[in-house]
């Protein structure tokens, strides 16, 4: 037993941090917004280049080096940390559904996701898929299979604008793969995301009330302040183990359980952040907003916090704790 | 990074499951805040510590089995899930005991530990007094010296367990001419029996006298009842307060066993999808408190010690217990008003959590100001 990440997970963190500081993701993301997908699409394959979507994609695969869910959730925690736009949840999904297709399919489309070639979305059948208009492989989830949708509807704003919702087009070839393993990838990677986006939104806010003076003193020097933000601190420290220990197990219950504390504590931290940034922190300019708003998208993607925590105490979840 | 336990450990867990399945009584104890239940619960200790399970991660010397922190997590895991007694010793194991092997002298370790780990001295602290609580620092009980030790004088309060204690270890005044507070403290230990002790029960929430105040009036110490220096009580003390909400004090076994029998009385009940939530978040909860305790363990075994860090626990786990047995209680209904029942009486404990071992408001400063590193304000 040693449940701590080793020097070579805790390197791949630093280099991925090192290259979304780099890449100045907070312009990319104001593009992505209007819909500019250009930088984008730059910094996805940079962020392929680095692995990362390689992570779920098998090995025996051209261009696979997964599945590493423990990797792909400490790629997916400086992900969230950098507000990264895009379809990167459900890219990483498509992967895993499409690792349980048939073969030659499997074989046809999986490359291009591990390479950054392909941008992939998937929904259940009728719901918002993310980013339709940017990804070139739109999978619709139905009893019967994975469709492979043949376009996508008008974009629709989230309540984060860097996530366009869209529906995907009815028809297209089915495949006949299970779907029941993509949820599990899919809250893995979304719950990793909402980690990320919970630690920077801390980090920004101990920031700012470090040097925001007010009564000729810090803010960050009164009681009410500090104890949001110990508060903050608490949730996320508690729900990081349970990301890592679900992406060791990958028992439905156990990343259910990261899915639910880790989007938990990241609205708490959201709410925090904005009272204590005051007025400037509600400005679409302050970029504060880039993680505020993700935060609320995140707790409803892939699994309410209802839908999580029924699965912990339901005989599906296949709880070992 | 794996959650894997080596077969040796996994041994060990099984042994340990086989001894507490053979052992645990049949029929709950009764309480150990009432003077037979504390004697019940004593007589358990010397059972626990005849086959040496009472103290598992102490040198085998003084009753232990070297068993070190991981199997002392997994030994704690089986002894709540069993349903096992209370440990009515524990102030004693967990933070004089630890506070002895940092700074206490051999003659003092051989001397007070052997009789601690099997119930035979239990030991009650002696921190509070009527005006120092959270700023204990400013406590003014005084130890004044005398040919070959100490008199005690003062009055100290809310002294868990000293209701039927044998002994007391804190803090005393031992030089009132410092230029700081928590300058000129030292850190001893005495007899709650010794001639010139008062000890006045206090009654808790539901009446039953879990702690008690002290009055001191010029009780003799030898010498080699001091810890460490005279004069550096301060240090010492906060160290053991580390442990105190650190790795030892509330074990994450003992919220895993608390959460699968919520889960149990929920299912009991019908499993009512408006308490679900609760049901699971308490699940949720105590697995995080776990994972995030075997991280911390998984440090120290790396030569890391537990620093601030430690404050993050006692909010998390003390609140974790609260709202566990709030649900508890609400899933009883009516059935959940009289105070006999397990969970009403395990509920009014909950309710302490978040005041001793320093109130969660301490915490959050030194989370803040440690851990976030915001700027020292007004309290």
């Amino acid at each position: 037993m040693r449940f701590l990440l080793d020097a070579e997970q805790r390197a791949f963190a630093v280099s991925l941090d090192a290259l979304l500081t780099a890449a100045d993701t907070p312009a990319v993301v104001r593009d992505w917004s209007r819909g500019d997908h250009a930088s984008g699409r730059a910094l996805w394959s940079r962020i392929a280049e680095a692995g990362v979507l390689a992570l779920a994609v098998p090995e025996t695969y051209d261009g696979g080096l997964g599945p590493r869910p423990v990797e792909l959730a400490v790629a997916f925690v400086e992900l969230g940390r950098h507000a990264v736009p895009g379809p990167l949840v459900e890219t990483v999904t498509a992967a895993a559904l499409l690792t349980r297709a048939d073969p030659g399919v499997a074989k046809r489309l999986l490359p291009a996701l591990a390479s950054g070639g392909t941008m992939a979305t998937v929904a259940p059948e009728g719901a918002f898929a993310l980013d339709g208009d940017a990804a070139s492989l739109r999978l619709a989830l139905s009893p019967d299979g994975i469709r492979l949708s043949p376009g996508h509807g008008p974009v629709r704003p989230s309540l984060d604008p860097a996530r366009r919702l869209t529906p995907l087009a009815p028809g297209g070839e089915l495949l006949d793969a299970p779907t029941g393993q993509a949820l599990t990838w899919a809250r893995l990677a979304t719950a990793a995301q909402a980690l990320g986006v919970g630690l920077a939104l801390l980090d920004r806010t101990v920031g700012y009330v470090r040097q925001r003076t007010q009564f000729g003193v810090p803010v960050g020097s009164f009681q009410a302040v500090k104890h949001r933000l110990a508060d903050a601190k608490i949730a996320l420290e508690f729900a990081r183990p349970l990301v890592f220990g679900a992406a060791l197990s990958l028992r439905p219950a156990e990343v259910a359980a990261a899915k639910a504390a880790a989007c938990e504590a990241a609205c708490t931290t959201a709410r925090a952040a904005l009272q204590l940034h005051g007025a400037i922190g509600y400005t679409a300019e302050y970029g504060l907003s880039l993680w505020l708003t993700k935060a609320r998208a995140l707790r409803t993607a892939w699994g309410d916090p209802h839908e999580c925590r029924a699965l912990v105490v339901s005989a599906a979840g296949d709880r070992r704790w | 990074m794996d959650l894997a336990f080596s077969p040796a450990d996994e041994e060990f867990r099984t042994e340990v499951r086989q001894w507490l399945r053979a052992r645990v009584p049949r029929e709950p104890l009764p309480s150990l805040e009432t003077a037979e239940g504390f004697e019940a619960h004593r007589a358990w200790e010397a059972e626990l510590a005849a086959d040496r399970w009472s103290v598992v991660d102490w040198p085998a010397r003084y009753g232990g089995r070297d068993a070190g922190l991981l199997r002392w997590l997994l030994f704690e895991e089986e002894y709540w899930a069993a349903g096992a007694p209370g440990r009515v010793g524990q102030n004693g194991i967990h933070l004089l005991a630890p506070t002895l092997f940092a700074h206490g002298t051999e003659e003092q370790r051989a001397r007070v530990l052997p009789p601690m780990a099997c119930g035979e001295v239990v030991w009650a602290q002696a921190w509070s007094e009527p005006e120092a609580g959270s700023d204990l620092a400013s406590l003014r009980a005084r130890a004044v010296r005398t040919a070959g030790g100490w008199l005690l004088s003062g009055q100290k309060t809310w002294s868990s367990r000293a209701a039927f204690a044998d002994r007391a270890f804190g803090l005393f005044r031992s030089d009132p001419d410092t230029a700081k507070p928590h300058q000129g403290l030292t850190y001893l230990m005495f007899g709650l029996r010794a001639p010139g002790v008062t000890v006045r029960p206090i009654a808790r929430l539901d009446g039953k006298p879990a702690f008690a105040e002290l009055f001191l009036d010029e009780v003799f110490l030898p010498d080699e009842d001091v810890i460490g220096e005279p004069g550096q009580g301060w240090r010492i003390a906060m160290a053991t307060a580390g442990a105190e909400r650190g790795l030892m004090l509330r074990s994450p076994g003992r919220f895993l066993a608390a959460a699968r029998r919520l889960e149990e009385l929920w299912r009991e009940r019908g499993s009512p999808v408006s308490e679900r939530d609760r049901v699971a978040d308490a699940l949720i909860g105590a697995r995080a408190y776990q994972l995030f305790t075997y991280a911390a363990a998984s440090r120290f075994l790396d030569g890391e010690t537990v620093g601030p860090e430690s404050s993050l626990n006692k909010v998390f786990w003390s609140e974790l217990d609260i709202a566990l047995h709030e649900t508890a209680l609400d899933l009883l209904g009516p059935e959940g008003e009289p105070a006999d029942t397990d969970w009403a009486q395990r509920y009014v404990f909950a309710l302490a959590g978040p005041i001793y071992a320093g109130t969660n408001e301490i915490q959050r400063d030194i989370i803040a100001e440690r851990l976030l590193g915001l700027p020292r304000g007004r309290r």
